[in-house]
């Protein structure tokens, strides 16, 4: 193994000699005055497996993007073998021979394989469909790929995997030098991701070049041959895989740097709030996503769930909310068993819920702040009497957590959407802590806020612990998990890998086992 | 009886397809139905008036066009507009060019061609078929368009394209169709159709214009896109269906059955109601459908 | 308010395009609607219906649903209120006027909650259903009308007259103006109530603004399309009663005349706000009622109102996106400004 890495190695230095196949010159993506890239430069030589490692939100797909031709980059320029090139649509991306295989497969459920493919292409004369040539084609191309696929099947028949092939072929068949898939074991199985390393060994053969983009480290060093490090928006560092090992790959992509260590007393639990024994959920493509899934978590403690994204983190916090009914497995809250509960019921116990995403289920962006403050327990008193609202009340409780949570803004009838993130994310602090919950579920609370915010939001959670509730913090940012947790859990592929006290924690190990590759006492 | 709807749902089929909801069919009709008449009227021939009344709904198909898929407008309140304004314009338009209170002058129109006389005396059936066609040359015309339709829809590269744009834009656009593109042509399209549709009232069974004479087509003719599942033969059938319905209606009334007419004129609706609601077997409009597409 | 104002020169374009005097149109639109006691009294009887469809629209779409069924609502609800008006004799005016009323709401609330019902049981678009049942609503009158509940010996299609004590009492003397009016308020004030003063009316707008976020609440966003689709289809229901118990005093075949996709136009260009649709209603009102005298007098077609309505609507629907754009530029530019690209660490909120 090592020596064939070695020759690929030699191989590769050989064939920059030559203009490597793709080059990205000092590219730099704004969205709406937001960097996703910035002062990119990376280059991709022929026949080579290249990785793009990074956290979510690091840029990854955004640069992919542009390569392809779906966003125009703000700044910077492309070579495609050593020639400038302006790639302004996918079209132009697949005229050049660059296939993308997103994440969210871009195939139509409605129509068969054999269509999904010629779609936007000639085939045929005078704009008549010739399918039954395509079909052959498609079978032709399947078997030198080893690959198995009926062209005449409705995609909403094929199993994920073969969704997957068939993107591929897709890009194949129109021609693609090169192919980018973007995260493309996220929704495989263990085996369907096997199949796909055979398969991207098959192309390199045929001399074809993938980019591969991902954040698991196994995966990168099981399949690639170089790896670029994407964080914040820009490449640290382009390395040789044999030249690495997945501790120092773990490192690089979570920076290295420590966050500044928050104050904080040490902690007094109290009792059990939290206990999940043995649960097993199924996400929404029906693929298991927590499997035998059990912790527990006492008032005055912060739990942090450490992981790479994707590995059952949103799933246990749904399951926590009553949003996602387990297969198997219990949640007890306050020592109640919450099986066939509602989300309502839930709440009831005492749950606040610092949710994933924001916008789609913390706030409602069309109302203002004080309807947004109330959207937890607008139901019951203090908020409501016999169905009817008391605005007096809460006008006056709205006013109180703007001022207490430092929340800027003209008024309380201001619109959250007019709102910065960080605003938004402390009046839902406001909202969840306000009620004094028992439990907290703290998802990627500082996602997206600055250092003033994150750090602020940090405070508020420990002084909620130190008033005895249990915290549950669940992110991908390692250095978050590290500052406030008194108890670190590592989630992978739905299941708790280790468990250790914070004060035991060190770096490499938890990078390990993020990445699946060690297992700890737990 | 079955024409008009025939043809309105044919061209209102490309355009849901391609995942574009135009409850402005109604609308669209109503113009056509007004420009074939004073299109004949001004230019002496019906066939010109048909032209005309395909331009009117070409027209009125643009305006619907600029605004749901340029400005990103509700389909379904600029359809709504468009009747309005079809009711009001169509209205004033023709107080204007015919007058108050006349008598509608004689214009040139489309003229019943016998029905084959053999096939008419093959007893009942051709009684009914001579019913459901109230045989004009539009007819004849009108017959091609399912098969037509289907071979462009299904055999051929812009008919993929339709269909895909219907169900997942987005996929479309990352193999470099240009989804607007396609939703103007097919709107456009169906204002083609729907146009005709309406001069078929207006010259082919009337031979005048009648205030809010579409009375209902335009709808049936969504009706009968989604009660014929989308496809070009299903809109053919439902069409066939809704129409002898339409006809059979003014002959149940004269043999006094005792079965109310209004309850034949209520069943498209029913069905179409009984459709949507998975009754009449699996019923899946295109996935995309009423949605504007928002290029990031 | 702009698109009003286009919408009005537009029309004046028509009209005068047309060949017929533009200023005197006005004129006699304004005498026609405000210029003595009757007019305004007429302006108002074209205000209430228009109150009753326009809540109906925006009630619904309060709840992210799309109503265009307030025709079918309607007919419905003249039905049920006739029922009561026709075959129930011998109660106190006040008390037959009360529950003729009543059942309008409920017999339009029921039509409503079919399409709710359709919705959420089968997953069937809102937007089809409510168009269908306008037509079976419609079909079913005409049969009622000149079948079951026909006037004997059954010369015209209608059903016998209401009785005289489920009449709407009418309070301005020499006009027709009833007390259909004051309900119509009524309906404004409670629709301002239930939305913004009720737990159900703050769960209605969440689910509308936000499903996603409601469920997270722990909301029922079913719950919710199936009490509004009642409540919208009610006071579309109470278009159909007022008018019946108000004015025609019997059931005839096709009494609306396409009054619930007025109520289109009023809540848009109200943008689903009791005081919009308040304003909006009484400007189609007086345009409406002084569109007659306009007819008379200046020639000008009464369906040029319609024209007026629907440029309302399109530009209203044109004009929300001009201003989205707009404002979504100014978000972008002012983020811009915030965030100098050099700057490192910049907030990385990707949207």
């Amino acid at each position: 193994m090592a020596n064939k890495k070695q020759m690929d190695n030699q191989a590769l230095t050989q064939k920059q000699t030559t203009p490597p196949l793709l080059e990205m010159r000092h590219i730099s993506k704004y969205f709406a005055g937001v960097r996703a890239n910035h002062n990119i430069n990376l280059q991709i030589c022929q026949g080579e497996v290249h990785a793009l490692l990074g956290e979510n939100g690091a840029g990854k797909s955004t640069l992919m993007n542009i390569l392809y031709g779906l966003y125009p980059p703000t700044a910077g320029k492309i070579y495609w073998k050593g020639q400038a090139v302006d790639i302004q649509s996918p079209k132009d991306a697949i005229a050049l021979g660059i296939g993308m295989v997103h994440q969210h497969f871009m195939l139509i459920p409605a129509l068969s394989v054999v269509e999904n493919v010629v779609l936007g292409m000639n085939c045929g004369r005078q704009g008549r469909l010739n399918l039954n040539e395509a079909a052959k084609k498609i079978e032709a191309l399947a078997k030198a790929y080893n690959m198995s696929l009926d062209p005449w099947a409705k995609v909403w028949q094929l199993s994920v995997g073969q969704q997957q092939r068939l993107e591929i072929l897709k890009a194949l068949y129109k021609g693609a030098d090169l192919l980018i898939l973007d995260e493309p074991t996220a929704v495989l199985t263990p085996q369907e991701t096997e199949e796909l390393f055979n398969m991207i060994r098959r192309l390199t053969e045929a001399n074809h070049t993938v980019i591969f983009i991902s954040h698991k480290l196994n995966e990168i060093m099981a399949i690639c041959d170089r790896v670029s490090i994407l964080r914040l928006g820009e490449i640290t560092s382009t390395i040789h895989v044999c030249d690495t090992c997945q501790q120092t790959l773990a490192r690089l992509m979570m920076g290295g740097e420590e966050l500044s260590a928050i104050e904080k007393k040490p902690a007094s639990l109290h009792e059990t709030v939290l206990e999940c024994t043995k649960l097993c959920c199924r996400n929404t493509r029906g693929l298991m996503a927590l499997k035998d899934l059990s912790l527990s978590l006492a008032g005055g403690e912060i739990l942090g769930i450490a992981g790479v994204d994707g590995n059952g983190q949103s799933e246990l916090a749904d399951a926590i909310c009553g949003l996602l009914t387990p297969e198997s497995g219990k949640v007890r809250i306050n020592g109640v068993d919450m099986a066939g509960k509602s989300a309502r019921a839930f709440l009831e116990q005492g749950v606040g819920h610092i949710p994933e995403d924001r916008h789609r289920r913390g706030v409602v962006l069309s109302m203002n702040i004080r309807e947004n403050f109330i959207l937890m327990n607008y139901y019951k008193a203090p908020m409501s009497h016999k169905h009817l609202l008391d605005w007096k009340l809460i006008d006056r409780l709205t006013d109180e957590a703007m001022a207490s949570y430092q929340v800027k803004a003209p008024d309380r009838d201001a619109l959250m959407q007019n709102l910065s993130g960080g605003n938004q994310q402390k009046i839902v602090l406001a909202r969840e802590l306000s009620k004094a919950p028992s439990l907290l579920i703290a998802m990627h609370p500082s996602r997206g806020l600055d250092f003033g915010a994150t750090a602020y939001v940090h405070n508020r959670i420990i002084e909620a612990r130190d008033r005895g509730c249990a915290v549950l913090l669940i992110s991908t940012e390692i250095e978050e998990i590290l500052a406030l947790s008194d108890r670190v859990a590592v989630l992978y592929e739905g299941e708790v890998v280790g468990q250790m006290p914070a004060a035991e924690v060190k770096t490499d190990t938890l990078g390990l086992m993020m990445a699946g590759a060690l297992r700890g006492a737990g | 009886m079955a024409m008009p709807i025939l043809i309105a749902g044919m061209g209102f089929l490309f355009s849901e397809r391609a995942g574009v909801v135009n409850i402005g069919a109604e609308g669209i009709m109503l113009f056509g139905a007004l420009a074939g008449v004073v299109g004949a009227l001004y230019l002496n021939s019906a066939w010109l008036g048909l032209l005309a009344a395909m331009l009117a709904g070409l027209l009125v198909a643009a305006i619907f066009a600029l605004l749901t898929v340029s400005l990103h407008a509700d389909q379904i309140v600029v359809g709504a507009g468009i009747n309005i304004l079809a009711a009001g314009l169509t209205t004033t338009v023709n107080r204007i060019v015919f007058g108050m209170n006349a008598t509608p002058p004689a214009i040139p129109s489309f003229h019943v061609l016998p029905f084959p006389d053999a096939l008419a005396r093959i007893s009942w059936l051709g009684e009914i078929l001579s019913t459901i066609f109230s045989q004009n040359i539009l007819v004849y015309l009108a017959l091609f368009i399912a098969p037509l339709s289907q071979y462009f829809l299904f055999h051929t590269e812009i008919g993929l394209k339709i269909r895909a744009v219907g169900e997942y834009p987005k996929a479309c656009d990352t193999v470099g169709i240009d989804v607007v593109r396609v939703r103007y042509g097919t709107i456009l399209f169906s204002g083609l159709l729907g146009g005709a549709a309406g001069a078929y009232l207006s010259l082919g069974v009337l031979s005048f214009f009648m205030e809010s004479m579409t009375a209902g087509r335009g709808f049936i003719a969504l009706a009968a896109v989604v009660f014929g599942k989308y496809t070009p033969y299903g809109v053919l059938g439902a069409a066939l269906l809704f129409g002898a319905g339409l006809s059979l209606e003014s002959r149940l009334q004269a043999l006094g059955t005792g079965i109310p007419y209004q309850f034949i004129l209520m069943a498209p609706y029913i069905l179409t109601i009984l459709t949507l609601a998975g009754f009449v077997g699996r019923n899946k409009g295109p996935a995309a459908s009423g949605i504007p597409y928002i290029k990031e | 308010m702009a698109s009003v104002l286009l919408a009005f020169v537009v029309s004046g374009v028509i009209i005068h395009l047309c060949g017929l005097d533009v200023i005197s149109a006005a004129k006699n639109m304004i005498e026609g609607s405000l210029g003595s006691k009757n007019a305004i009294a007429e302006s108002l009887l074209k205000m209430g219906p228009l109150i009753f469809t326009g809540l109906a629209y925006a009630l619904a779409a309060r709840c992210g649903l799309v109503n265009i069924g307030a025709e079918g609502q309607l007919y419905i609800g003249g039905l049920t209120a006739a029922l009561v008006g026709i075959y129930i004799p011998n109660l106190p005016a006040p008390l037959h006027q009360l529950f003729a009323v009543l059942a309008g709401f409920v017999g339009g609330g029921l039509w409503g909650f079919l399409s709710g019902w359709l919705k959420v049981r089968f997953g069937s678009s809102e937007v089809i259903t409510t168009i269908m049942l306008n037509y079976v609503a419609q079909y079913l009158i005409n049969y009622l009308v000149s079948g079951p509940l026909e006037e004997p010996p059954g010369t015209f299609p209608q059903s016998r007259p209401i009785v005289e004590s489920s009449q709407l009492t009418r309070f301005l003397p020499g006009t027709r103006l009833h007390i259909g009016i004051f309900i119509a308020l009524l309906c404004l004030v409670l629709f301002y109530f239930f939305l913004w003063k009720t737990t159900h009316g703050y769960e209605t707008r969440v689910v509308g603004a936000n499903p996603e976020a409601a469920s997270y609440a722990g909301m029922k966003p079913s719950s919710s399309v199936l009490l509004c689709m009642f409540l919208a289809g009610g006071c579309a229901g109470l278009a159909g009663a007022t008018d019946i118990l108000g004015i025609q005093w019997r059931l005839m075949p096709n009494f609306s005349n396409g009054a619930g996709f007025d109520g289109i136009a009023v809540a848009l260009l109200g943008h689903n706000t009791p005081l919009g649709i308040f304003f909006a209603a009484a400007l189609f009102g007086i345009v409406r009622s002084g569109a007659n005298l306009m007819q008379m007098l200046s020639k000008v077609p009464v369906s040029i109102v319609n024209i007026l309505q629907a440029l309302v609507v399109l530009f209203v629907a044109a004009s929300n996106i001009v201003f989205l754009i707009a404002r979504r530029r100014a978000i972008a530019r002012a983020a811009r400004r915030d965030s100098a690209p050099e700057e490192p660490n910049a907030p990385s909120e990707i949207p």
